[in-house]
């Protein structure tokens, strides 16, 4: 049985749309990774189905309840972690769970146990008293991901859970993401615009984009989509060279991006010596030429024409000169 | 009349004692929350105290007597207002969506806010009428003290209404300190929390008889002084209450109607 379910979930902003039609489902125990860029519609659409924004049109369930018409018993089902901080820093890690727990009703014995259990679970007990103000910027994260399992819900939602931490503090939380998952059997939905952590954490991933999902499978099938290897070469005549490869039938996909030509090809290799080949024998001067396996990231490019990679640097670059 | 679920009360309950702890840790907050009243009570009250010499009839009341209620009650309002508008501060610091997303009813949420923010002012109230009293301010009798009290908590109760709308109609603190200077100080200067009604030029008595606080501080006054003869005195305790009693609950009533309305 599928624990959340959409039905041509949307969400307009003055007429924007911000989630187009979206649909999909989460099995129940499963990782399931929802990643595009910013602006995509990731919260929106966490947003809609934690019940704090209701849908344009369309609805969803979670946990078999509706996000419109039960929302309170949506509410207990779920956990969610917040993509900012959503922690009381006058109070301590312990208090905060405290608050936690007496929010959805929990009893004195099941309070006392479970804060023990989930401190254990994030590796904060030592730390439970202190005043999370505090806390370090993983810390943070960590307290809020046992908040979220307090009491006991069927599924965990975790925005972002590792922007803004660094590489040691991200693979950390991805651990204490696949314990939880695996110890708890909660099922976990979260979303990110980092293809390493979508890839490396979901069973199952949705890629969207604009409001619109394009595609949903294993990290696996995603990137198999896009071909076994991909090689990545810049030359004089790019147009040409297209041309060319096109007609080759070892050749599956050439697409040219950006300032470079795209191929997906099997056993690429053994595929490189034959593309300097045909270059050299039209006259083509090759620049580079570079072969990798196909990242999440090639299988968002595959559908959009664009990189997730690309777009964050240049939102992140816009977003620090609108700051100041 | 809905019966609140044990499930509500706890989490009321939690709230209430989170504003609390938070109260008591923010050691700087309280200091000044109380040195500025002290400074209103110790250097403007004593002062006018010696300057204004009261009617013969009022007997051996003084000036302080008059001063030290308007102080309490600017005090108290401060307070819970700033208590409602913290609601802006969980907003910004995003704990505000911790609260939303739990199976918890808007109400219990307002009902939570509002204990915790009254009960804070109510303890500053104290404080401050406890250092009224050490300069000379005098309670008539114990029952007005206990009229006193529920004056006080009508205060609160409204002030942390407003604070709550205000909160849900301004995302942000760009604009607080505007609202502040343009609405609250008018308010005060405007209730008799300072003069008594008699002094102010005609075309602004207009304005004190329309200002509900008023009533508020001429109830917290009246009760505090019952039955002594003090002059300045607007209207029976009896209509000063039945007036507060109603602007509390429309003032709690757009609030929290307000706040269920605001999204995250």
């Amino acid at each position: 049985m599928s624990i959340i379910e959409t039905n041509n979930l949307t969400k307009k902003f003055n007429g924007l749309v911000a989630v187009d039609n979206v649909n999909f489902e989460v099995e129940e125990g499963e990782i399931f990774g929802f990643l595009g860029p910013n602006g995509a519609g990731k919260t929106t659409t966490i947003k809609m189905l934690i019940t704090l924004l209701r849908p344009t049109s369309g609805t969803a369930r979670v946990a078999g309840f509706d996000i419109v018409k039960e929302r309170n018993r949506v509410r207990e089902c779920i956990g969610v972690v917040f993509q900012e901080p959503a922690l009381d820093t006058e109070l301590t890690g312990r208090e905060n769970l405290d608050f936690h727990a007496r929010m959805y009703g929990l009893s004195r014995v099941e309070r006392e146990k479970r804060i023990v259990d989930v401190l254990q679970l994030v590796d904060l007990t030592d730390k439970a008293d202190v005043l999370v103000k505090n806390y370090s910027g993983g810390m943070k994260r960590r307290l809020e991901i046992a908040r979220g399992l307090m009491h006991y819900p069927k599924v965990l939602f975790l925005d972002e859970p590792t922007l803004g931490l660094d590489a040691q503090t991200r693979n950390a939380i991805w651990r204490y993401i696949k314990r939880l998952n695996k110890e708890e059997g909660t099922t976990i939905f979260l979303t990110t615009h980092y293809m390493e952590e979508a890839d490396y954490l979901s069973d199952r991933a949705a890629i969207i984009d604009h409001g619109r999902l394009l595609v949903v499978d294993k990290p696996e099938g995603l990137k198999n989509r896009v071909g076994k290897d991909l090689i990545n070469l810049k030359c004089s005549n790019m147009r040409n060279l297209k041309k060319i490869l096109e007609k080759e039938e070892w050749v599956e996909n050439v697409k040219i991006v950006d300032s470079s030509l795209l191929l997906s090809v099997k056993h690429g290799e053994e595929k490189i010596p034959h593309i300097i080949e045909i270059a050299q024998s039209t006259g083509i001067k090759i620049t580079s030429i570079d072969l990798h396996k196909p990242t999440l990231d090639d299988v968002f490019l595959y559908y959009t024409g664009r990189r997730i990679r690309e777009q964050e640097t240049e939102r992140t670059i816009a977003a620090r000169f609108r700051r100041h | 009349m809905v019966l609140i679920k044990k499930s509500e009360l706890q989490a009321i309950y939690i709230m209430w004692i989170r504003q609390l702890k938070r109260f008591v840790r923010a050691k700087s907050r309280i200091i000044s929350t109380i040195i500025q009243p002290l400074f209103f009570l110790v250097f403007l009250g004593l002062v006018l105290n010696n300057m204004i010499k009261l009617p013969a009839s009022s007997g051996n009341l003084q000036f302080l007597d008059f001063f030290a209620p308007g102080i309490i009650a600017m005090g108290i309002m401060f307070s819970s207002m700033m208590a409602g508008v913290s609601v802006l501060w969980d907003r910004q610091f995003g704990f505000l969506q911790e609260v939303l997303v739990a199976p918890v009813s808007r109400f219990s949420i307002v009902i939570g806010r509002t204990a915790g923010g009254s009960t804070t002012a109510l303890i500053q109230g104290f404080i401050m009428l406890i250092i009224a009293m050490a300069v000379g301010f005098k309670i008539s009798s114990f029952s007005g003290l206990l009229l006193g009290i529920v004056f006080m908590i009508l205060m609160a109760f409204i002030a942390v209404g407003f604070g709550l709308a205000l909160s849900s109609i301004m995302k942000d603190f760009q604009g607080f300190q505007l609202i502040m200077n343009l609405i609250l100080m008018p308010a005060i200067f405007l209730s008799t929390a300072f003069f008594p009604v008699e002094y102010y030029p005609s075309f602004l008595k207009i304005l004190v008889y329309i200002n509900p606080i008023t009533y508020c501080i001429d109830g917290l006054r009246n009760s505090l002084t019952l039955l002594s003869g003090y002059p300045y005195i607007i209207l029976p305790v009896s209509l000063d209450l039945l007036i507060s009693i109603v602007v509390c609950i429309a003032m709690m009533g757009i609030g929290s109607y307000l706040f269920s309305k605001s999204e995250v």
